[in-house]
């Protein structure tokens, strides 16, 4: 639906050069950070910690590409729950997956 | 604004100009907007392709003909049944109903002019070009034998056919199927000509709206998993091969992601078809309208959640097992609701047995078989002696032809004076329906019994005492191919000789039988405005109907 100019141009406002050029700065050091903790061995914490820091980082950076780059902070109820249930799928997938990774070794009739 | 009574079916003057005849340059269909004319587009496109897939399965069922891999070399049968496979499921079966009647029909239905996204919608048939093209390239070159599953390790490490090239083809097209979904989500929200209430919406349109959210929701996964395989074949990633650190199950788990849900994509469009045929030809409102526009909703959210049943014999967790074969049973709840909707609609209903009928109710019969069959295979203890036999062919191709090719066949014939403006011959129609009913029954049942006797699929050769039951499949599937290519004689034959369809051949109330046929470019000489119900055959629909079919059925002189 078309909105009025004066609401887009108020969607404009929200973002200014400095602050896009603020959000690519996170985005720079996040991939630097990534980089950064692959190199050291994480495993001390936990098997796979290297991976889940990975990942992390990995969500916050595309969570500041959504909100601020693509305008979705601003958005209306019908834009969020849209991000949101694309959100839910996902962990759908992973938490079936996930169920089938955690238990394989698992037998039926046997601890 | 236009009340219903002064678009009604008095309304056949036809326009000057229809989408056909608004500009006849090749310019002018190649850069169109037109949401009609792309689907034209479309038609002629995945017919294409239909033709193709339907060519490598008769090549199969020719080698079946006899238990000796004599017809093909073994080599070449696997790159037979995968392109089949290919071809038929990601350039026919899930375009077909939503790029082809529903972007023709959806904007109308609705009292639209066009989609929300014209351009888009134009991009959406480019990007589908542009990946079918790719992948026949890579057909052409040389073909890929991985099963149209693209299972790993083998595509990625072992097989030396062009698995990129079909890869990048499937990419490129998952885009398209992805962006018809978008446009129509957006076309529902925005779109819907005033008193077009969500609850007024055909069921059609709460189908794609449906199948919608999938495409959305599951292709990018998809196309993820492809590009996966590429990065692993060309750099060795460990992603999947498990010589270099990675998990094949890993890819089964990311491949059924989208294609159980693809399931939905391709069965979902023909059960909002056929939801249309069953009201409209039992001139009866539609029995539980509620139950079947959510269970389209529920099947396209529980299609989510079940597709490790395609992963029981691979080593997938028992427990993750369990939940998913749970979880399969639930999933056959939403279905049933349709089939018993149906079935209580047609109770008592005036049943016509047009053409578009007959394929309804052939759906309903071979995608009964096709639904039921699949409970078996979702049981985790008899698929273990059924995974990768002909029964699971069988029931895929129950619920794929028999249900979503029918329902399609059903559409199209449905809305063709629509499309055209011409009415094809009705005897033919009838005997071509009734051929594929017959034809498909003949092929597929047999499959059924050979699986459960331990036929397994992707094998040129056979034991030879199930060769009477292959013969008859062979002579099901001649049957089945007439079938299926005598309406592309009469439908063209229909457009110089047919005779003119009128606005409304059917005497229905739907929106998309207000406008003339064909329509013009903007759908609607005014904008409709809805005061009625779905389905509504009494007297609040703003047309007199039975008045207008009294005429028809009246003796002449």
């Amino acid at each position: 639906m078309a909105k009025d100019p004066e609401h887009v141009h108020m969607e404009h406002d929200h973002m200014t050069i400095p602050k896009y050029l603020g959000v690519f700065a996170v985005l720079v050091v996040g991939t630097i950070l990534t980089y950064w903790v692959a190199t050291i061995d994480l495993d001390f914490i936990f098997p796979g910690a290297n991976t889940l820091v990975a990942l992390l980082i990995a969500f916050t950076k595309m969570a500041c590409v959504m909100l601020f780059f693509m305008h979705v902070y601003w958005s209306p109820k019908l834009i969020w729950l849209a991000v949101v249930a694309s959100f839910f799928w996902m962990a759908i997938m992973f938490a079936f997956t996930m169920a089938d990774y955690f238990t394989r070794a698992t037998g039926v009739f046997t601890t | 604004m236009q009340s219903a009574d002064v678009i009604g079916s008095g309304f056949s003057e036809t326009p000057k100009l229809n989408y056909l005849t608004n500009g006849t340059t090749l310019k002018s269909w190649l850069l169109t907007k037109d949401h009609k004319r792309i689907a034209i587009m479309y038609l002629i496109s995945v017919s294409v392709f239909f033709l193709m897939g339907g060519i490598y399965a008769a090549t199969i069922r020719l080698e079946l003909l006899t238990p000796a891999s004599d017809l093909l070399e073994t080599g070449t049968y696997n790159k037979v049944f995968t392109q089949h496979g290919i071809l038929m499921i990601f350039f026919f079966l899930i375009p077909s109903i939503p790029a082809v009647l529903g972007n023709f029909l959806l904007p109308i239905m609705i009292g639209a002019k066009d989609l929300a996204l014209p351009r888009i919608n134009l991009l959406s048939l480019y990007l589908y070009w542009l990946g079918g093209a790719i992948a026949l390239y890579g057909l052409m070159q040389g073909g890929v034998d991985t099963g149209w599953t693209f299972y790993t390790p083998y595509s990625t490490t072992f097989s030396n056919s062009y698995v990129l090239a079909v890869g990048v083809g499937i990419f490129i097209n998952g885009f398209s199927s992805i962006l018809t979904g978008l446009n129509f989500i957006v076309t529902i929200h925005t779109m819907r000509a005033p008193g077009m209430t969500w609850f007024r919406l055909p069921l059609f349109v709460w189908a794609m709206y449906a199948v919608s959210l999938v495409m959305i929701l599951g292709t990018p996964v998809v196309a993820i998993t492809v590009l996966l395989v590429a990065i692993e074949r060309v750099a060795r990633v460990g992603i999947f091969d498990p010589a270099i650190g990675g998990d094949p199950i890993l890819f089964q788990h990311m491949f059924w992601f989208y294609s159980h849900p693809a399931v939905y994509i391709m069965v979902l469009p023909g059960m909002g078809v056929v939801s249309e045929l069953i009201s409209n030809f039992s001139r009866k409102k539609i029995f539980g309208y509620e139950f079947i526009a959510f269970s389209s909703i529920a099947i396209a959210v529980f299609g989510f959640l079940v597709w490790g049943h395609h992963m029981f014999v691979s080593g997938q967790s028992i427990y993750a097992s369990m939940v998913f074969s749970f979880l399969t049973m639930v999933v056959a709840i939403p279905s049933a609701i349709k089939m018993f909707n149906w079935t209580a609609t047609l109770y008592k209903g005036s049943i016509d047995f047009s053409t578009p009928m007959l394929y309804g109710l052939g759906f309903m019969g071979l995608f009964l078989i096709g639904g039921l069959t699949g409970l078996y295979l979702g049981a985790i203890g008899l698929t273990v002696h059924l995974t990768d036999t002909y029964y699971v062919v069988s029931h895929f191709h129950y619920v794929m032809v028999g249900g979503q090719v029918v329902a399609y066949l059903g559409g199209l014939h449905y809305w063709w004076p629509k499309m055209t403006g011409k009415m094809y011959s009705e005897f033919w129609g009838k005997t071509s329906a009734m051929l594929v009913f017959v034809g498909f029954n003949l092929t597929f049942f047999p499959q059924l019994i050979l699986g459960y006797m331990g036929m397994p699929r992707r094998y040129a050769a056979y034991p030879p005492e199930m060769q009477v039951l292959n013969i008859f499949s062979t002579a099901g599937a001649s049957v089945l191919g007439i079938g299926m290519l005598m309406p592309v004689v009469y439908l063209l034959h229909s457009l110089v000789y047919g005779k003119p369809a009128g606005d409304n051949p059917w005497r229905l109330p739907g929106l998309e039988w207000r406008t003339s046929s064909p329509p013009p470019t903007e759908n609607f000489e005014k904008m409709p405005v809805v005061t009625w119900e779905a389905y509504e055959f009494g007297e609040d629909n703003g047309l007199d109907l039975e008045e207008d079919r009294r005429r028809d059925l009246a003796p002449v002189g």
